[in-house]
């Protein structure tokens, strides 16, 4: 104990001896860390689930539900994710009346509206992923398949999904690496994330390199980790598919 | 109806500003990654080192959290900067950084690194052979570089090209943070002031996708052009 204290004598002298990295931006700095983890796992997930569906619908033989699909990833991925935020944001908010009823329970917080935009922007890529994945699944498998009398669902849920899944591991990652680059955006609407923590900080000190950078460097070590965790993954999960020496 | 309040020249200039702020960052990011594609193959280890940690650190930061840095920051480095060369050679400069050009050098330093990775593989495609040949007529460098492997390389890098560059598009509504009038900043203060989102934001979402569009079609003509001489292009017999 005495030793730890010896060893922290230091560092706490730093941080009484300047204004900027002090305790209370540490706590700042760390709700906007939670706040922004928090925003881009909700709406991946959330993404996820509903791109899976969504994918199988875009591959559709039917053209009433293949088309709506695409239209919808066209729309989302053909636009600016800030417009979409800002059509969840003011979109809702400005419809007559809205403040009394049981919803503005949810637009009162501005972090509802975000994640809004942010899981249809997320779902509407992952979905062309997806459907690209399962667009590739070899012919073989889905022969062999059929070879066993599987129907269409049996076929959907054993063959073509666990390996289309695999196949979209690489691509996934990159848009999970994207829609955390992408969150930086939500400080605008008034949420604190790690962003507007940096902004905040920026202001009040008027110190842009000590706040941005110091953010930077959090961003670069959050996406490390993700790319170090999908390498991870793609080892395990798609080792049967490296050429054998 | 449509003149939108009255907003619609301005929203017509703000789509002009993003017009305008993505060809020139197009431009500043195809110069930096031909640069550091180069780099990473150069026999420098330095130049590579360099090359390698500029894109990896691009790739881990947000675009948003640079842009602010460049924006906010830039003016105070420059400023300690001129500060500096005042007091040691007395010579007075002021230069003032302003959202556009902080806005055109953040997304062409973002871009420059993404063109860096497509540049690369497209310089690695042309066969060593032609570049060989070039040299062996007697050419210089640089007329190496344009008459043979600059055409025979973007037949491979426009489709990475392109899509770079409609991701690079839909970046460009961020000056809007900085304070710049595109079209996202006009209609978000047309919004505020007539409580109407909808009216504003739906015509600059079709404006994106227009302008998405017209490029689209931009690149099919220009494979078409780099294509000429390729069994690909066009009404071939084998295919």
């Amino acid at each position: 104990m005495e030793q730890l204290s010896t060893l922290w004598q230091p560092v706490l002298s730093w941080m009484n001896g300047n204004d900027i990295f002090t305790p209370n931006t540490f706590e700042m700095y760390w709700s906007g860390l939670v706040n922004t983890v928090h925003l881009v796992f909700v709406s991946l997930v959330i993404g996820l689930i509903i791109a899976v569906p969504l994918a199988i619908a875009r591959g559709s033989s039917n053209l009433w539900i293949r088309k709506p699909v695409w239209f919808f990833t066209y729309l989302f991925r053909g636009t600016p994710l800030l417009i979409q935020l800002y059509l969840a944001y003011y979109g809702f908010a400005f419809i007559p009346g809205i403040q009394d009823t049981w919803l503005w329970f949810f637009l009162e917080d501005p972090i509802y509206p975000a994640l809004l935009a942010f899981t249809l922007n997320t779902a509407a890529y992952t979905t062309e992923i997806f459907h690209g994945a399962i667009q590739s699944t070899p012919r073989g498998e889905i022969e062999a398949a059929r070879a066993y009398g599987m129907n269409r669902f049996t076929m959907l849920r054993r063959i073509v999904l666990p390996s289309a899944f695999r196949r979209a591991l690489p691509a996934y990652g990159n848009e999970v690496i994207f829609m955390l680059h992408a969150s930086a955006i939500a400080f605008v609407v008034s949420i604190t994330d790690l962003t507007g923590a940096a902004y905040y900080i920026y202001a009040r000190f008027y110190a842009p390199f000590a706040a941005f950078l110091f953010v930077a460097v959090l961003y670069m070590a959050l996406s490390f980790s993700i790319q170090g965790l999908f390498k991870y993954l793609e080892k395990r999960l798609l080792g049967h598919l490296k050429p054998q020496s | 109806m449509l003149d939108l309040h009255g907003y619609g020249p301005r929203l017509l200039e703000g789509s002009l500003l993003t017009l305008e702020l993505a060809l020139l960052s197009l431009l500043l990011a195809v110069l930096l990654g031909l640069l550091s594609a180069s780099a990473k193959l150069s026999s420098s280890r330095i130049l590579r080192g360099i090359a390698h940690v500029y894109t990896l650190v691009i790739r881990g930061v947000p675009d948003l959290v640079l842009m602010l840095l460049l924006f906010y920051g830039g003016q105070i480095g420059i400023n300690m900067a001129t500060d500096w060369i005042y007091s040691e050679f007395d010579v007075d400069i002021f230069i003032n950084i302003n959202a556009f050009v902080a806005g055109v050098v953040t997304i062409g330093i973002i871009f420059g690194a993404y063109m860096s990775e497509t540049f690369r593989g497209a310089f690695l495609a042309v066969d060593e052979g032609l570049l060989e040949a070039g040299r062996a007529y007697g050419m210089r460098p640089w007329a190496v570089f344009r008459h043979i492997r600059f055409p025979l390389m973007m037949r491979h890098a426009l489709p990475g090209l392109g899509n770079n560059w409609m991701v690079l598009l839909k970046t460009t509504a961020l000056v809007s943070i900085i304070g710049l009038s595109d079209m996202v900043k006009v209609a978000a203060e047309a919004t505020k002031a007539t409580h109407e989102p909808f009216l504003f934001m739906i015509p600059v979402a079709l404006g994106y996708l227009l302008i998405a569009s017209v490029s689209e079609w931009c690149f099919m003509k220009l494979r078409q052009r780099f294509d000429i001489g390729f069994s690909s292009g066009g009404s071939s017999w084998n295919n």
